[in-house]
């Protein structure tokens, strides 16, 4: 964190914001929102861009050399219907505080990405998606209605259906600021998972598997290794609990564990991942393992390691997740895999998942039909060369990046991946930007 | 024993650390009288305590510094509850110390806002709790109180005599049995220190507010939150003036 620019009676203070990838390192205004009466506060000269928890990896939640409005002090219920499931909160609440509050009542998020460390507002405006996409969609298929504050001063509730609705799901917080959102949990009956692991020898297995598994599985995913045998990895697949009593939804919280430092950089080498993954991939010495686990490792097995972003070390780390769509998917997976081998550069989280087919509720949605791929490393020149060559590897065969998860794809791929992105501009706020939107739309 | 099933009057209660001490509160079944300024923000915090808990929330929409109308806010808060055995004064501002000590009348107005007006309300807590002998008085003070520096010795000076008056608030009220508690809090992430760069030595409300409820469950007289900070003002307590006159703090 660095020097106070401002003083007192200014609009917020000038500051580094880090994105969860650490990388780019970018300075702006904080504004902190208290309250939903408060007017939008836009200092002069300047965008603005909602700004939540920051775990988006790449630039769409920083906005360089303006200011962003944080909505962290936004976290109210403002309604909650018991009955039917239905939430209305204020933009800058949880996921983890909605789950504190919704599992021992009996309902659970519709959709949940990777980390409960992440804001309703977050969720809706870049419509993540989770296990459960290839039956329930993406979070947008679920919000009800929002609020939405736009530079103007004027208030918008918007509802499906509507072009401003569809515009600001997915819409990266550019069509103004969200509010509150109002959303459908879905019931459950206890916070249990009922989980089986596969391991698996090849991509033939991994969607031989995927057909299998989807008509009875709520929750899908695959890690894969990319460096000692590319393809093998463990598919796991879970589904709600249904024998447990209801008494079963509570339970205490575990200590988190703290990343106290940034790591060295070569902590995260090709050699110790590629120990790691064949320590995790021989962990499980029978072919399929069954078990009940709770809710949280299965869902966040990284949010109990706070800040583990930490570990790449201050370089940061480069996530990068695509979709492709079925035509040519398959093959495309196999060549990015190989690719990524070949290259030498180690990958420690490799996730691969088939996506559904229900239509995602965002005219900039990243999910759709066919296979998504999330690959991390650690951010360095060889690494950008290597995703260079990924990000062709998927444009022949129409597919697109993932913008919540990007710090470096070319304006030109953004503008092939999403060719919707000049309708969303007649809906975009002119006193909102962030610096991802300005990197691929003016570069 | 654990603080819970009470009624409980909180003043300011739309402050970001009484936001957090009135949910956790709520969730162990007291019910609520919140006091405020501003109707549509005790609405927006009542809803959010309305949602997660079925107890009762009652609202006393005011202007919690006018000290002429404590009286009648205190009685219509009492009437809400049927009867009050705690209340919480967790208002404050911090000031421009620049602007008090150049202009002694704004600078009066940092001393009425965090002392007199806070100990008023103390003094009609007070009262009521002796006459039924039973009760709980919480305020929240601060560590800027412990010694007076330069830089915000209006803030300080006031925090600092709401110190000693809860000292002899508790005094008095010892023989009943009653609790008076003292809140200094070091450094807290809210509305008031927003303005300032956050450096690690920031808590959040919520862990404030979870040493707030602790403190009152054990009856505690003073608390620094976090714990910490009891340390730190250990030593800049006992820093001779010849140290400490050196210091730009």
């Amino acid at each position: 964190m660095h020097g106070l620019a401002d003083r007192r009676g200014h609009a917020g203070i000038r500051v580094t914001v880090e994105s969860w990838g650490r990388y780019p390192k970018t300075a702006q205004r904080v504004i902190s929102r208290e309250w939903r009466d408060e007017p939008l506060a836009i200092p002069a000269g300047l965008s603005v861009l909602a700004h939540g928890m920051g775990r988006s990896y790449g630039d769409s939640c920083l906005n360089d050399g303006n200011a962003v409005i944080s909505t962290r002090r936004l976290r109210r219920i403002l309604e909650f219907d018991p009955a039917e499931g239905v939430l209305r909160c204020e933009a800058g609440m949880t996921l983890d505080e909605i789950l504190d509050f919704c599992v021992p009542r009996g309902w659970f998020p519709p959709v949940t990405p990777g980390t409960r460390f992440v804001t309703v507002g977050g969720a809706a405006a870049n419509d993540v998606h989770g296990k459960n996409h290839h039956v329930a969609g993406c979070f947008g298929n679920f919000v009800r209605a929002m609020e939405l504050l736009r530079g103007d001063g004027s208030r918008h509730v918007l509802h499906p259906g509507q072009d401003l609705f569809r515009a600001t799901i997915a819409g990266l917080g550019l069509t103004g600021l969200i509010d509150w959102v109002e959303f459908q949990l879905k019931p459950i009956g206890n916070r249990w998972i009922d989980v089986e692991t596969i391991r698996m020898g090849g991509l033939d297995e991994f969607f031989a598997l995927s057909r299998e598994s989807e008509p009875s599985w709520e929750y899908l995913v695959a890690w894969v290794d990319t460096v000692v045998s590319p393809g093998r990895g463990l598919f796991i697949r879970g589904n709600h609990d249904t024998a447990r009593e209801p008494s079963a939804r509570t339970a205490g919280k575990k200590p988190a564990l703290r990343v106290p430092f940034d790591f060295p950089s070569f902590a995260l080498g090709r050699f110790s991942i590629g120990a790691f993954n064949e320590l995790f991939y021989r962990k499980q010495l029978r072919r399929v393992s069954r078990q009940t686990v709770d809710y949280e490792p299965f869902f966040y097995p990284l949010d109990s390691l706070l800040e583990w972003n930490r570990l790449y070390g201050k370089a940061g780390l480069l996530q990068w997740q695509c979709l492709v769509p079925w035509a040519g998917g398959p093959e495309a997976v196999a060549a990015l895999l190989k690719e990524t081998h070949r290259s030498g550069q180690a990958s420690f989280l490799t996730v691969l998942k088939t996506m559904g087919s229900k239509p995602a509720a965002g005219m900039l949605s990243f999910a759709g039909p066919g296979i998504t791929l999330a690959l991390d490393f650690q951010r360095g020149g060889e690494t950008l060369k290597l995703l260079d060559r990924l990000d062709s590897i998927i444009a022949e065969v129409g597919g697109r990046l993932y913008p919540a998860k990007d710090a470096r794809m070319s304006g030109a791929s953004f503008r092939e991946f999403y060719p919707k992105w000049r309708e969303f501009e007649w809906f975009r706020d002119p006193a909102f930007s962030s610096s991802f939107w300005r990197r691929v739309t003016e570069a | 024993m654990s603080f819970a099933n009470r009624r409980v009057l909180i003043v300011g209660a739309t402050s970001a650390i009484a936001q957090d001490v009135a949910r956790i509160l709520a969730g162990r079944g007291c019910a609520m009288v919140l006091a405020g300024r501003r109707a549509e923000r005790l609405e927006a915090v009542a809803a959010d305590l309305r949602a997660r808990t079925a107890t009762a929330v009652h609202l006393l929409e005011g202007d919690l510094a006018a000290i002429d109308g404590h009286d009648k806010l205190f009685s219509r808060a009492i009437a809400a509850a049927g009867g009050l055995d705690a209340v919480i004064v967790a208002y404050g501002v911090l000031g421009d110390q620049k602007e008090a000590a150049a202009d002694f009348a704004r600078g009066r107005e940092i001393l009425d806002a965090n002392f007199t007006s806070a100990a008023s309300w103390v003094s009609l807590a007070a009262n009521l709790f002796e006459r039924q002998g039973s009760g709980h008085i919480v305020a929240i003070g601060s560590v800027a109180g412990d010694r007076g520096r330069k830089t915000n010795y209006f803030y300080g000076a006031a925090k600092g005599a709401l110190d000693l008056f809860l000292q002899g608030v508790r005094h008095r009220l010892a023989p009943k049995g009653i609790p008076v508690l003292c809140v200094k809090p070091g450094f807290v992430d809210t509305p008031m220190t927003a303005h300032i760069p956050k450096t690690p030595m920031f808590a959040s409300p919520a862990e404030i507010a979870q040493g707030i409820v602790a403190a009152m469950d054990s009856r505690k007289s003073v608390v620094y939150l976090p714990g910490k900070w009891r340390l730190v003002m250990f030593v800049l307590r006992n820093l001779p003036e010849f140290v400490f006159n050196k210091l730009n703090i």
